[in-house]
């Protein structure tokens, strides 16, 4: 027993020494931004140690909330969720534009992340990938699907699934034919329109299967046929699509909803020089590449399209027409009191019979 | 030798005391002082009780608080009427040798994961899952029907997960009844029923009264279970709060919320502790 105790402290030991050897660089992050593949190659180049956290935008908002922008070294939010939470709790640190290799960003992308993360002075933002949200469909189970109306659509009735967030509120807007993104700056008009879309989705709400909150769960429910009209991001369409050439991504008719997610530092990041390096390190065409290569979504990189296979150069031109690209909605940065009301809307959808 | 020993007392009580303190009474202090503050129209930090007026003036806030209440309810009296009669068996009717062994059979399951367990009901019960299948295969149903996604799967799950917690104080109570009442209430003619309702329930009453408290508080606090297996209706207070936090920011509301959800369930464990004459000192030691 004695001995059992003794080996088990030892190995205890060897374990903290070997955890602070390395230096950490702590990520904040969506799942799949940063492949097992590139995690391992950054560890080598630079021997520091990467701990990644996964989580979606309003979560790490609240995570960096709660400490004052301390516990990672570098977070990933989406372009327009930064400006207002900047100005609000200033969770985020400046970021020093001389430390990133600008030349391997795509410089129109990087001045609009810049534009639209700027807070007095200084910007906050580096764009790392974007990509649209849109409608997975099964075409051979709901061919004529081509609009977010189909989610409200009793034909598809049990075989529709979307997210309660606000991506679904906008898209639903759009469709109705209004144009959300230019009532941001009134709010009156806004709950208004809001208002008019919560109500058609309660209406329509017996024909949804359930609302998603995890990725990967809705593309196993499109993958086994349980769903066939759901409203979800680019590249689970086009995975599915590799698998089953009857599912894939269609932008819909009203304008697919594009984001852009980048790279901030929080304001008390330990590991600020990792960072910097992470950032240069992942936006390397060739790193992109494999980015874009495993997860299929579009990098902010510039020269990685030499790298790309194929297949995921073919997904933009299957499921976009010119026309398409055009009509993409891009998100404007976002209002606290804009998410505030909408929050009420969508716990007023799900607690609706 | 008296200091001596309150020495020691203190000793092994300050991490008892500094847990409590750290983790329990100031983030619960800071909660109570958010939950009084929110903003004027000019975006200035002050004190009010619009968070808590809010809570009343919205049908949306109520309707949510009442609902989860009820289910807890019923989640707690369901879990009662599913583990009485396991209990029963364990201690009463099956020979002692294996009473031991259907016990750690009953709590094999838990010494995995609640999110393990949701997940493999869900596999079980989903359109494409184990039991359609068999169902289907076996020429039983014509095609598959969705059994997730609805407030009965939900109450099943929220059952299943807390079956545990009343099972344990159950067995322990029964365990030091003497059979001989039993068997005497039987030489004297009793039904079956009498004897249920005026010897073995009146025996259990501590057993379960500790039992039906942490279910109900672990059905009421839950927040995987009803968002995992109950689907589109399914709106838990504690998601509401959850909402409040993460997806609004309003962190005020949000604090609000929680301690009303403290003192609707402070308030139910009361009633039911003088509904059923318990105390809740008795009933938890």
């Amino acid at each position: 027993m004695k001995k059992l105790f003794a080996v088990t402290t030892f190995a205890l030991m060897g374990l903290a020494l070997n955890v602070q050897a390395a230096e950490s660089l702590k990520i904040l992050t969506w799942k799949g931004y940063a492949p097992q593949e590139l995690v391992e190659k950054f560890e080598k180049e630079t021997g520091m140690k990467v701990e990644l956290t996964f989580t979606n935008n309003e979560e790490m908002i609240a995570k960096l909330r709660a400490t004052r922008g301390a516990g990672f070294d570098l977070a990933q939010p989406s372009q327009d969720r930064i400006s207002s939470v900047q100005a609000e709790y200033k969770i985020y640190q400046p970021m020093d534009y001389n430390k990133i290799k600008s030349d391997q960003i795509i410089a129109s992308m990087l001045e609009a992340v810049k534009k639209n993360t700027k807070v007095g002075e200084d910007s906050y933002g580096v764009p790392f990938c974007y990509g649209t949200s849109g409608l997975i469909v099964n075409t051979k189970l709901a061919p004529e699907a081509k609009d977010y109306s189909a989610l409200l659509d009793e034909k598809y009735s049990g075989r529709i699934s979307y997210r309660l967030k606000r991506p679904t509120l906008i898209g639903l807007a759009f469709a109705s034919g209004d144009d959300p993104f230019a009532k941001y700056s009134d709010p009156t008009a806004y709950k208004a329109l809001m208002d008019s879309v919560a109500e058609k989705m309660i209406a329509a709400k017996p024909y949804v299967k359930n609302y998603w909150s995890n990725g990967d769960a809705l593309l196993e429910m499109v993958r086994s046929g349980e769903v066939s009209v759901a409203m979800g991001w680019d590249n689970g369409g086009w995975k599915l699509h590799g698998e089953n050439p009857d599912i894939d991504f269609v932008a819909p008719k009203s304008g697919a909803l594009g984001w852009i997610d980048t790279f901030a530092i929080p304001a008390k990041a330990k590991n600020v020089d990792g960072a910097y390096q992470w950032i240069n390190f992942m936006l390397r065409p060739e790193n992109a590449a494999v980015f874009s290569n495993t997860e299929k979504y579009a990098t902010a990189s510039k020269d990685a399209g030499q790298y790309l296979d194929a297949e995921v150069r073919d997904n933009i031109s299957r499921s976009f027409t010119a026309a398409d690209i055009d009509n993409i909605k891009w998100y404007p940065p976002v209002g606290a009191e804009i998410e505030q009301m909408e929050g009420k809307i969508l716990d007023m959808v799900k607690a609706a019979n | 030798m008296k200091t001596h020993f309150r020495l020691g007392l203190f000793i092994f009580l300050t991490p008892v005391l500094l847990w409590l303190l750290l983790l329990i009474v100031v983030p619960h202090l800071e909660l109570l002082m958010m939950s009084l503050q929110g903003k004027d129209d000019m975006g200035k930090a002050v004190w009010t009780f619009a968070n808590y007026r809010h809570f009343f003036v919205e049908k949306i806030y109520w309707y949510t608080f009442v609902r989860t209440a009820l289910y807890a309810i019923t989640v707690t009296v369901l879990t009662f009427c599913v583990t009485f009669p396991v209990a029963f068996y364990i201690t009463k009717v099956v020979s002692p040798k294996f009473s031991g062994f259907l016990t750690i059979l009953l709590l094999m399951p838990f010494w995995v994961s609640e999110l393990v367990r949701v997940y493999g009901w869900m596999i079980l019960l989903r359109e494409s899952g184990v039991i359609n299948h068999l169902l289907v295969s076996s020429g039983l149903m014509d095609s598959p029907v969705e059994m997730l996604y609805n407030d009965i799967s939900m109450l099943m799950g929220l059952v299943y997960t807390s079956m545990l917690f009343m099972v344990v104080p159950l067995i322990s109570a029964l365990e030091g009844m003497d059979d001989s009442l039993i068997e005497a209430a039987h030489d004297l003619g009793a039904s079956p029923l009498t004897i249920f309702f005026r010897i073995i329930i009146p025996y259990a009453a501590p057993g379960i009264t500790s039992g039906s408290i942490v279910v109900f508080m672990l059905a009421l606090g839950n927040y995987l279970t009803p968002k995992l297996m109950g689907g589109k209706n399914s709106l838990w207070f504690t998601e509401q709060i959850y909402n409040e936090f993460i997806a609004s920011f309003n962190w005020n509301q949000g604090a609000a919320f929680g301690f009303l959800l403290l003192a609707l369930s402070s308030v139910i464990i009361w009633f039911g502790l003088k509904l059923s004459r318990q105390e809740l000192g008795r009933a938890l030691s």
